[in-house]
């Protein structure tokens, strides 16, 4: 009949971006490269056992012996399993996407509570950013940023920030309007009411939101590993390009623990909270 | 002055407000309004005063506008027309940050719910009005201590409130509207969320901690019963109309409209009318400037058999009889203090017949009713308590088929 040339025009928008605003992408690029290797240098410094212990002790504080033990154990079979380097790498990543995640979706999400319009408009594009398949984001992010860990991170930001948004929005909408009120009867302003009463009573959900950003962001690890970014996706990746079985699972075994742990302390993190 | 003036006040939600005005002069009902407009009347046309240091009450069924009203107070709710005057300020001018200012340091509130914050500590809770005012973290702990310990709740300031029962619950509420010391408390149906003994305590002591702080207190209620208790007086909404506004006993005895009737006809009236409603004077003699002679001249006149002695600064000593008297004044002697009895019953005038009736019983003579200083104000006598209960009865039996009209 007749064609819509979306794909042209998408094409054509993301030309005129690269053209114009190279500069622009090669700041943002080595602003998140730096922030990343500094992370990964952080959590590489100290020795396996020393990180294992540290890792541990966190997981017991705050989620207790259960996980505490989960942890030493889950962390020795990665060590033994080669994976040490990748896992850490894996985790300064996400680390890396998760910071850049809030650091965008909460303030949004504030002002999406704040105002119905924001909302109204901020809803549907966080709809399109989780349906659309992750694997889309992958184009923009290579032509923009090239090959390699940054464009990885930012796939991943695109695709793990929705939650925090949501929930965000969610749990300041949620604050009971009988407090809200008491806050105002007494006399906060605008900003003392949202620091002081709107985002403590809203962090449980808030806290519920970050932990399905870092879950969603763990999901994109393999293929974010497609285009280059390393880590525990790397041996998935060319475990399925060499069919080397052996070597695609212990990189699968290896990002289900470092999930299983992320999990439990950021969810106990917000049960805490309450 | 009054405390807190309020003259026309309006309050229209939605859309349009301008668009009410005339249907409401035009006299048409609230339905009407909300249906032709789409725009509620929330407070219409009202205007009171409250007197400083006054427990005033504002109650009405479900949808009257009390609350609007107590919210329009603060300006939580913005009114729509009118003035709203805290001392001589008018409220409904004022900048925000004065608004601010007034919220911190001269008005607060109490919820209904108690509107806790459920991450603060109970001292956290009480401190807050007082930490976004800037007061250093020292002294509005000792504060936020001070006022913990004024509703009875020391050794809980470091417990959260969902740790804490309903009603200590709302005395951290009522210990957080006192920290910042305000000269005026609302308080939006503090107690309806309690359960009736607790709810029945808290009443009580709200009125011991009012002996002591000395606020002016506006309270919402739709229950008459706790209206009559705590308030000195009350204003009856409906609709958005306030209809009435009186005292406890000008309400149940002079009730404006039906409305009003249908509210207070089932309320036992023993339990409200005072002593000083139904008093009558007394025949009185002073001693030691009156003499036997004297006293019965007086009773001879007034034709009694008894008199009340007071002395010269009018405090009640006791009574005498007519016969005792010329007894005495037989004897030759002139001393009234001889033939002086002095185990007479009295009552303040603020007790509520109910209460005088078993001490009618017992009593030779009328009760005298004598205020904090002792002085005579009057007597009631035996005969005009059981008129005013049989009273009550009549109308308590020829009210029984009729619905509750305190029930939601
Ligand atoms: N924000 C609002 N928007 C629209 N209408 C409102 C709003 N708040 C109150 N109203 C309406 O104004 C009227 C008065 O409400 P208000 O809450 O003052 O009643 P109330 O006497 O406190 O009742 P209750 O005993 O149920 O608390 C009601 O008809 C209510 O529906
Ligand atoms: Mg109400």
């Amino acid at each position: 009949m007749f064609d819509i040339p979306v794909g042209d025009f998408f094409e054509f928008i993301i030309n005129w971006l690269t053209d114009n605003l190279g500069g622009f992408f090669d700041l943002i690029t080595i602003t998140v490269k730096t922030f990343l290797v500094g992370i990964e240098n952080i959590l590489l410094f100290p020795h396996p056992i020393i990180m294992i212990i540290l890792l541990a002790a966190v997981a017991w504080y705050i989620s207790g012996k259960g996980v505490g033990i989960f942890t030493v154990l889950g962390l020795i079979v990665v060590e033994g399993m080669n994976m040490w380097d990748a896992t850490m790498e894996t985790m300064a990543l996400i680390f890396t996407a998760v910071f850049i995640a809030l650091l965008i979706g909460i303030p949004t999400g504030i002002w999406a509570s704040k105002n119905d319009t924001a909302e109204r408009v901020i809803r549907p594009v966080l709809d399109f950013m989780q349906t659309m398949p992750a694997f889309v984001y992958l184009i923009p992010a290579v032509l923009f940023f090239g090959l390699g860990e940054v464009p990885g991170i930012i796939a991943t930001l695109i695709f793990a920030m929705p939650p925090a948004v949501r929930l965000t929005n969610l749990g300041i909408r949620q604050v009971p309007e009988e407090i809200r009120e008491a806050a105002l009867a007494f006399g906060s302003d605008s900003r003392q009411m949202l620091l002081k009463v709107e985002l403590p009573v809203a962090l449980p959900t808030i806290l519920a939101g970050v932990n399905q950003t870092i879950m969603l962001a763990l999901s994109m690890v393999v293929i974010a590993a497609l285009i280059g970014a390393g880590g525990l996706g790397q041996p998935v990746v060319t475990g399925l390009q060499q069919l080397d079985i052996g070597l695609g699972f212990e990189g699968g075994l290896a990002i289900v623990i470092l999930a299983v742990f992320l999990d439990r302390v950021t969810q106990s993190l917000g049960e805490k909270s309450q | 002055m009054a405390a807190i003036s309020v003259q026309n006040l309006f309050k229209i939600f939605g859309k349009n407000p301008e668009k009410a005005f005339p249907l409401i002069e035009a006299g048409k009902s609230k339905d009407e309004i909300l249906d032709e407009t789409g725009n509620t009347i929330g407070i219409n046309d009202a205007s009171f005063e409250i007197k400083e240091k006054e427990m005033f009450v504002i109650m009405g069924l479900s949808g009257s506008g009390k609350s609007t009203v107590l919210r329009c107070l603060n300006r939580l709710i913005e009114p729509t027309k009118g003035t709203i005057k805290i001392g001589d300020e008018n409220i409904t001018e004022v900048s925000k940050d004065r608004l601010l200012e007034l919220r911190r340091k001269r008005m607060s509130m109490v919820f209904q719910n108690f509107g806790l914050f459920p991450h603060r500590t109970v001292a956290n809770n009480v401190e807050y009005g007082l930490e976004i005012g800037g007061m250093p973290k020292e002294e509005r702990r000792k504060k936020a201590y001070e006022a913990l310990e004024k509703v009875g709740l020391k050794g809980y300031e470091e417990q959260k409130p969902s740790e804490l029962s309903g009603g200590m619950q709302q005395r951290v509420g009522l210990a957080r509207a006192l920290a910042n010391d305000p000269e005026i408390l609302l308080m939006d149906e503090a107690f309806s969320a309690l359960d009736p003994l607790i709810r029945a305590d808290m009443q009580d002591e709200l009125l011991e901690l009012q002996a002591e702080v000395n606020k002016t207190v506006v309270f919402i209620t739709h229950d008459l019963d706790e209206a009559l208790k705590i308030g000195d007086r009350i204003a009856i909404m409906k609709d958005g109309y306030v209809v009435q506004v009186g005292t406890p006993e000008e309400i149940l005895t002079n009730p404006a409209d039906d409305y009003v009737k249908a509210f207070v006809q089932n309320v036992d009236r023993t339990k409200v009318i005072t002593a000083q409603a139904i008093m009558r004077k007394a025949p009185t003699i002073q001693i030691p400037k009156d003499g036997p002679s004297v006293a019965i001249r007086k009773m001879e006149k007034v034709g009694v058999s008894t008199t009340y002695v007071v002395d010269e600064n009018r405090r009640l000593r006791g009574v005498v009889t007519i016969d005792d008297a010329i007894k005495l004044k037989e004897d030759g002697k002139k001393d009234l203090e001889e033939i002086l009895m002095t185990d007479i019953e009295s009552a303040s005038p603020q007790t509520p017949i109910n209460q005088l009736l078993p001490k009618a019983i017992e009593a030779k003579y009328p009760i005298a009713i004598i205020d904090d200083e002792k002085n005579l104000k009057g007597i009631v006598d035996r005969a005009t308590i059981l008129a005013e209960l049989n009273e009550n009865g009549n109308n308590a039996a020829s009210d029984q088929d009729e619905p509750k009209s305190t029930d939601q």
